[in-house]
């Protein structure tokens, strides 16, 4: 800086601006972002059920006041009471107890399943979303295709000839979630690719799997967050319909689906079989879409 | 127009304004005791940079703050009303009915899926009481009041199917609709090109003198301001730093800050070999800052302990003129702080650097073709700094992504330090890579949000100096860094943590990491404040004499280009119309076209005797490129059919200067030696 003449002073410089470094910086912005979900009541409400059902799913079985499989032929469909709060089924078993067990099942395939179709799916809408021209033509119609047929019907007939099993119905919620995650990781993709500093990593030579990866990824993780969670929302119901329909995991199991399934022929005597299990199930999902809810509204602000 | 004016209709009262936005449970101070009066009729300017407050003035005027801002004191009064206390309803006739606002960004101020008519009737039939037809009527005189000629087809459009300027003589038309008394324009002109810009002002004359509406001129363009206001106030930091005359503050400044802001501006006439530009150091006070003494003190260069401690008042220095300073007296002996030091330019042999024969690059939109470069052909030397203006659209930027490689070329021969450089940048030899490398107009979008500035130049350091092992790095990054003027405190942090003007570094700096032999530079400061721009255009200039660099340097801002270029493109509608030595191109005889170009400049350099060109129409659509020569259609100097049917030959004026023009050299440039004549306010 200048020292201007006759005036016989000293000119301070200037303070410097505070700058972070990166972990600080990064610090910081978690910190935000936990405020602002903190702040967000959708957000905790969903949260607080998301928490509850995950807790129980691991500690059920200290939880649980009767053996979930706990066969009685004296008590059949006894209405709720003091001693069994939401009655019992037709073989006797305990229906609180039955709920509290049938989570496990559903918070595994579930997460699993949405982990599975947010590889594939990140996968698959990186590429098509970057290289554009003929791959983007192809996978995406191939997508299309995909996305037309009916889902359900579609897992419904791939377990009926691949044969039932916890680790087949990942594999097929996950698979059918592939094309669907990928169509929404495309179209971020789309955007970022536009921008500049993916024209300046191709002007130094970077190749296309490292801008994929190492430029564009970390710039779309809140679509990608937000898919996952409303992904998860949907493999709840997708995992508790196979298991309704009878092609999941099978009597005496205490999976939601099931218990739905089996009280369905006992509605008129003992409505407790089907509603209880009915009400966890919607409370579960209803949690995960809040937290969906939650997320989507402080990413994209 | 309106009945029975109360007594002071239009006049603007401000005392005292202060105003806050809440952040996080934090009041930060936006504006601090702001104070001005605009009186009827009058235009009042407001400049300053970005930050400092302008558009938050507009909006308390407007009573349209967002909801987190907070008045924390002061009054507004509005014809005689207190306009602070008037409620929603109140609000909502005032607006429309006597005061009205023009925003920068047409395109997104008017309502795309409404017929224009209807957008107008709209008003009339809200604030008249104008039954359809009346407002129909009503609608159609106002756009021709508006200049703008094919009325009743304009009325007929969605805002998509007019051009920026036409959308934004809309707004005016809307905003004048009922003849209010008070007119609030925020950077009205921002996003146009230099001809529209002018046409713009010029309607904005024309109307002052109709309606006779105050006026509250919100830019940050210095030039525009002086042109069109007679007060201006100069605001820094939320505070009026200044206000008088507009012509007596910029002739005559008091405040150290608007001393700097005009010296920070290249003017015309001013090169880089002779003229240095003066930034103003350090950086604006954050939002909230706790500052004692005068918001300016700590980038002062005539501060002293007073200035720290307490606030200076406004301070009269002539009839209406006032200054915020203390030592205000001295401000006109402040001596220019850059150095005057050149540094030494390296030796460049005189060869060619990029060859371009005959560039053509096209697109396909659904079967039509749209030419966005048509044919260009350029040598540029070793060393030469090459600069390319032309409106939006014209293919600027097209030709330079064709150069280095981002884009495909359709056809035509590229050849750079004897390599073949027609391919895209994947496909080319490392070589040519390293380089050929750009700076891109916006540094927001060019540096990746998610990666550390340190992360952001060792990976170009690795793939374009091919330096290995991160020792190594990290010694060629802190000259790199240096070279740049960045501080080593700036690598460890994301490019958000950083100013524009740091961020534009840290993209010079990328660019420059393999000793690249050509820069394209595609609107570098554009993005950025004028004394930003002057820092970081002294710095290009620095690094292009020290290292022997050769630019390609598009600006819309024909000073900045005149300033950094040794020899100037002008391009039209994917054509080169006019190239040649700096000198040369901007002094007559040149291609009609630059002369409008040139004409078009707001300047606060206020010369009477420059003759104003106004082009008519708009610029055409790439898709159906004029016949003959392209400019036709707008051309001032139109010979007659011969224009319009044959491609005009380059004419040769002088040893390196040619344009293309049915007019010779000798015949043009006494033709430009007068304004043409032309049509006074016709625009289709």
């Amino acid at each position: 800086m200048a020292s201007v003449e006759g005036s016989g002073l000293e000119i301070t410089p200037a303070p410097p601006a505070p700058v972070l470094d990166v972990r600080a910086d990064r610090r910081r912005r978690r910190r935000e972002l936990f405020r602002a979900l903190v702040r967000s009541k959708t957000f905790i409400v969903g949260a607080a059920i998301l928490i509850f059902w995950v807790f129980d799913a691991i500690f059920w079985r200290a939880i649980v006041p009767h053996d979930p499989l706990g066969v009685d032929p004296t008590g059949t469909l006894k209405a709720p009471s003091s001693a069994h709060w939401f009655g019992t089924d037709n073989l006797g078993r305990d229906v609180f107890s039955r709920v509290l067990a049938g989570a496990a099942t559903v918070l595994v395939i579930a997460p699993a399943a949405t982990a599975l179709g947010l590889l594939g799916g990140t996968t698959v809408g990186l590429v098509t979303g970057f290289y554009r021209g003929w791959v983007d033509d192809v996978v995406s119609r191939i997508v299309d295709a995909f996305l037309a047929l009916p889902l359900i019907v579609m897992a419904v007939l791939v377990l009926a000839s691949l044969g039932r099993s916890t680790l087949n119905m990942i594999l097929v919620i996950g698979i059918i979630f592939t094309p669907l995650i990928a169509r929404t990781v495309r179209s971020a993709v789309l955007v970022e690719r536009e921008r500049e500093y993916v024209a300046a990593a191709r002007l130094r030579g970077e190749r296309g799997i490292r801008i994929m990866v190492w430029e564009i990824l970390p710039n779309i993780t809140g679509p990608i967050t937000v898919e996952a969670t409303v992904r998860l929302a949907y493999a709840i119901f997708a995992a508790t319909t196979i298991a309704f329909l009878g092609l999941g995991l099978q009597d005496p199991s205490p999976d939601w689906g099931l218990q739905i399934a089996n009280g369905r022929a006992y509605m008129q005597v003992a409505w407790w079989m089907v509603i209880f299990p009915a009400a966890a199930l919607a409370t579960l999902v209803v949690g995960v879409n809040l937290v969906a809810d939650g997320l989507k509204r402080v990413v994209e602000e | 127009m309106s009945a029975a004016p109360p007594v002071q209709t239009g006049a603007v009262e401000i005392d005292g304004l202060t105003v806050s936005y809440r952040r996080r449970q934090r009041l930060l101070r936006v504006l601090t005791d702001v104070s001005f009066t605009i009186k009827p009729g009058e235009a009042y300017g407001l400049v300053g940079e970005s930050g400092c407050g302008k558009t938050t003035v507009a909006m308390s005027l407007m009573r349209y703050l967002p909801p987190n801002a907070v008045i924390e004191s002061g009054s507004i009064t509005f014809g005689g009303d207190d306009l602070l206390a008037a409620d929603e309803r109140t609000l909502r006739r005032w607006r429309g009915d006597r005061m009205a606002m023009v925003y920068q960004d047409p395109g997104t101020a008017l309502n795309p899926s409404i017929r224009i008519g209807d957008q107008i009737a709209e008003v009339f039939r809200f604030h008249r009481g104008m039954d359809k037809q009346e407002a129909r009527e009503a609608s159609a005189h106002m756009v021709s009041t508006v200049q703008i000629s094919d009325a009743a087809g304009v009325l007929r459009r969605y805002p998509h199917e007019l051009s920026g300027g036409q959308q934004q003589r809309i707004m005016f038309a809307m905003a004048l609709a009922t003849d209010p008394d008070l007119l609030v324009l925020d950077e009205p002109t921002t996003g146009l090109d230099a001809t529209v810009e002018a046409e713009v002002l010029d309607l904005v004359e024309n109307l002052r003198d109709q309606f006779n509406t105050s006026i509250l001129f919100v830019s940050h363009n210095l030039g525009i301001v002086a042109r069109m206001c007679e007060r201006v106030g100069v605001l820094y930091a939320g505070r009026l730093i200044e206000q008088g005359n507009a012509r007596e503050v910029f002739r005559d400044p008091r405040h150290p800050y608007t001393l700097a802001l005009l010296r920070c501006v290249p003017r015309l006439g001013m090169r880089k070999d002779t003229d240095r530009l003066d930034p103003i150091p350090g950086s604006l006070p954050a939002l909230g800052a706790d500052m004692p003494g005068c918001v300016f003190a700590d980038r002062c260069p005539i501060a002293r302990d007073r200035c720290v401690e307490s606030p200076p008042e406004l301070m009269p220095v002539s009839d209406g003129h006032m200054a915020r300073c203390f030592f205000h007296e001295e401000v006109p002996d402040i001596p220019p702080m850059a150095a005057a030091t050149q540094e030494d330019a390296a030796p460049v042999p005189d060869e060619v650097l990029l060859q371009v024969s005959d560039l053509v690059k096209t697109y396909k939109f659904s079967g039509t073709e749209v030419v966005a470069v048509g044919g260009v052909d350029v040598v540029i030397k070793r060393g030469e700094v090459f600069g390319l203006v032309g409106e939006s659209g014209s293919g600027k930027t097209s030709f330079a992504k064709c150069i280095v490689g981002l884009i495909d070329v359709t056809s035509g021969e590229l050849s750079f330090e004897g390599m073949d450089v027609s391919k895209p940048a994947g496909k080319r030899p490392g070589e040519a890579r390293r380089r050929l490398q750009m700076v891109f107009q916006n540094p927001d979008n060019a540096l990746n949000p998610t990666h550390s500035v340190r992360a952001i130049l060792r990976r170009s350091l690795k793939l374009l100096a091919g330096v290995r092992g991160r020792d190594q790095q990290d010694h060629q990054m802190n000259d790199l860094a240096r070279s740049v003027r960045l501080e080593p405190r700036h690598l460890d942090v994301r490019p958000s943590a950083l100013s524009g003007g740091l961020k534009q570094r840290v993209a010079i700096a990328r660019s420059f990491a393999g000793s690249p032999a050509m820069v394209l530079c595609d609107e570098p400061t554009s993005a950025l404040d004028v004394s930003v721009q002057a820092a970081i255009l002294n710095l290009l200039v620095d690094l292009q004499r020290r290292q022997g660099v050769s630019y390609v340097f598009i600006s819309h801002d024909l000073a900045v280009v005149r300033y950094v270029s040794d020899s100037i493109g002008v391009m039209y509608l994917g054509k080169l119309v006019d190239v040649g030595s700096a000198e040369q191109v901007f002094a007559s005889p040149h291609h009609p076209y630059t002369e409008a170009l040139l004409s078009a400049i707001p300047t606060f350099d206020i010369d009477e005797s420059r003759p104003r060109i106004k082009l008519s129409g708009t610029l055409p659509s790439a898709t159906d490129v004029p016949s003959g020569c392209p400019f036709h259609t707008r051309c001032p100097r139109v010979l007659g059919e011969i224009c319009r049917t044959e491609v005009p030959p380059w004419q040769e004026d002088g040893e390196r200067h040619r344009y293309r023009c049915h007019i010779a050299p000798a015949e043009l440039e006494e033709l430009q030696k007068t304004a043409p004549e032309q049509a006074e306010d016709v625009v289709a």
